[in-house]
């Protein structure tokens, strides 16, 4: 075993059990920040995958984005300081089966591909054009890019009409 | 002398390959050290930068400045770091120990994180990564987290006004800092630090894309915080934000980011806007590049004081409407009026530049026209409110 595969190992652990404590902490806000850690840990086993590109993104979007919207969310609509509601609500039997089916079918996915995988995205220089070009190219992706695009315009229509002030003659 | 850095990078390569250690062992070692020494030397420019601030903010105000300690006052600030080194950081009561205490090392080290990827001289960068701009971004928001942090676990109502408020503004003027950087990225088709440097050859992409420059300019010192965006800290509101409750070290290390992160966005503009190391000669002699940097980030650090010496504080409603209302329109129409004319000028040198050049006046005109009749409008709006008679209110 290498040093690199002993610092795979541990960073995963790290990852692990910060995503446990996610569901485990009892304040929201503690929530919010393991699951930044978890978030992080995900980004530094992309930085020794040797994909900086995908870890530069993970940053970008989910610890700038989202981690922290949540985190706003969180400190706006809660008392910050209390310890909030129990832990566990009467549908946790439902949550954990999706959880353990999703798991399942995740691993089944998983043991089927064949063993040494090299995508093309692990290439830093040329794996980045493909990406680019796929996204843009008619044979590629591009309906999906569109509709993800269209979305988030909606998105953002929506949220300005939800939070304007009401108009007099409305 | 025609590649001192990676000169001595081999040199001490030898010396420890000699002392019997293993080859990877020793790149491992040297990257860490080369590490430390880049961090290092970024936290302790502090220590200038804020004798040069206080002593140049006093010139504005007619005033001194530091002039006791040392020749010209230069050593005030070690004496000042000194006092805060043996003062105790207090934790307050009800606070979230190991939050309040990661938070002041999340802001520095986010700022510090930036200088890896800063091209100091030709072949003398932390680490050229294809997506340098990109990891500005990302690295720049754990600064973020790190305010929020200490406003959420410090137990005091300002310190969460002023998380709050600093959160609001920096994610805000996130919006049109990225769209600025996209500019670069267009015109030297990489995001690369090095690459977009390389591209610079001949002309400084600031003649390319002034409107660009200026913006992330602006939203840079807004995502510093600096005056007149520091309404984060405004004392005659929430007294002092979110290090409200700090003291000793831990207050010093928000007060040394700070200032570490308003010299870094003066040093990424000349990077990336006014052309990095490049200068006559620095080719050939590449700590004459180290200079040209060092030089253009100052004149833009000066810049950030004399606009903290001489604009007032604005109000939150002002930043918000400035950010939404001006500054990320006229990036999204930078943006795009610069890829469609980017595109069309194909021939590099001088059509390039007086394509580039034409475009942005004729934005800079429009975006003075739209300000201008809005200005009009509202002030006929205000005049029709001020002649309304009193006696009926639902006129007014």
């Amino acid at each position: 075993m290498t040093a690199e595969q002993l610092l795979f190992l541990a960073v995963g652990a790290v990852t692990l059990i910060a995503s446990i404590l996610v569901v485990t902490s009892p304040r929201l806000v503690h929530a919010g920040l393991w699951l930044i850690l978890a978030l992080a840990g995900v980004a530094v086993l992309f930085v020794l995958l040797e994909n900086g590109f995908l870890a530069v993104v993970q940053v970008a979007i989910y610890i700038d984005a989202i981690a922290i919207l949540i985190i706003i969310v969180v400190m706006l609509t809660r008392a910050v300081m209390r310890e909030t509601d129990p832990q566990i609500n009467r549908t946790w039997v439902l949550a954990g089966m999706a959880a353990l089916l999703l798991f399942g079918s995740l691993l089944a996915i998983v043991l089927q591909l064949p063993a040494p995988i090299r995508p093309a995205l692990l290439d830093p220089e040329s794996g980045l054009d493909v990406l680019g070009k796929a996204l843009v190219d008619v044979n590629g992706f591009i309906l999906p890019f569109e509709i993800a695009s269209v979305l988030l315009v909606a998105a953002l229509i929506g949220a300005i009409v939800v939070a304007r002030a009401p108009m007099r003659g409305d | 002398m025609s590649d001192p850095f990676g000169g001595l990078d081999n040199f001490l390569k030898d010396l420890l390959v000699g002392f019997g250690l293993d080859a990877t062992f020793v790149a491992v070692v040297l990257k860490l050290l080369g590490a430390a020494v880049l961090g290092g030397m970024a936290g302790a420019t502090a220590i200038l930068l804020i004798w040069a601030e206080r002593k140049l903010v006093a010139r504005i105000q007619d005033r001194l400045g530091p002039n006791r300690v040392g020749p010209y006052g230069l050593l005030q600030t070690i004496a000042d770091a000194l006092k805060l080194l043996t003062k105790e950081v207090l934790i307050p009561a009800g606070a979230d120990r190991i939050i309040f205490q990661m938070a002041p090392l999340l802001v520095v080290a986010s700022v510090i994180g930036v200088w890896a990827v800063m091209p100091l001289a030709p072949g003398l960068i932390g680490s050229d990564v294809n997506v340098g701009l990109l990891y500005i971004v990302s690295v720049g928001s754990i600064g973020i987290l790190g305010i929020m942090m200490a406003g959420l676990s410090s137990n005091n109502k300002y310190a969460l006004l002023g998380a709050f408020r600093t959160v609001a503004q920096m994610v805000s003027f996130a919006v049109p800092l990225i769209f600025s950087l996209l500019v670069p990225t267009l015109l030297a088709g990489s995001m690369g630090m090095a690459e977009i440097v390389e591209a610079q050859e001949g002309l400084w992409f600031i003649f390319l894309a002034p409107l660009a420059a200026l913006i992330f300019f602006v939203s840079s010192i807004a995502e510093v915080g600096r005056a007149p965006f520091d309404l984060m800290e405004a004392e005659s509101e929430i007294v002092a934000g979110f290090h409200i409750e700090y003291s000793g070290m831990a207050f010093g290390m928000f007060f040394v980011g700070e200032f570490v992160h308003a010299f870094t966005i003066s040093a990424l503009t000349a990077v990336i806007f006014l052309g990095g190391w490049r200068g006559p000669g620095a080719e050939a002699f590449p700590l004459l590049g180290l200079v040209y940097f060092l030089l253009k980030a100052s004149i833009m650090f000066f810049v950030v004081i004399w606009i903290r010496g001489t604009f007032p504080r604005i109000r939150i409603d002002q930043m918000n409407a400035f950010n939404w209302k001006f500054v990320t329109p006229l990036a999204l129409v930078v943006l795009m009026v610069t890829a469609v004319v980017d595109k069309l000028a194909i021939e590099q040198g001088w059509p390039r530049f007086l394509a580039h050049s034409t475009a942005n006046l004729l934005m800079v005109i429009g975006t003075l026209a739209i300000l201008r009749a809005q200005a009009s409008s509202a002030r006929r709006r205000q005049e029709v409110a001020l002649e309304a008679p009193v006696t009926r209110p639902e006129v007014a």
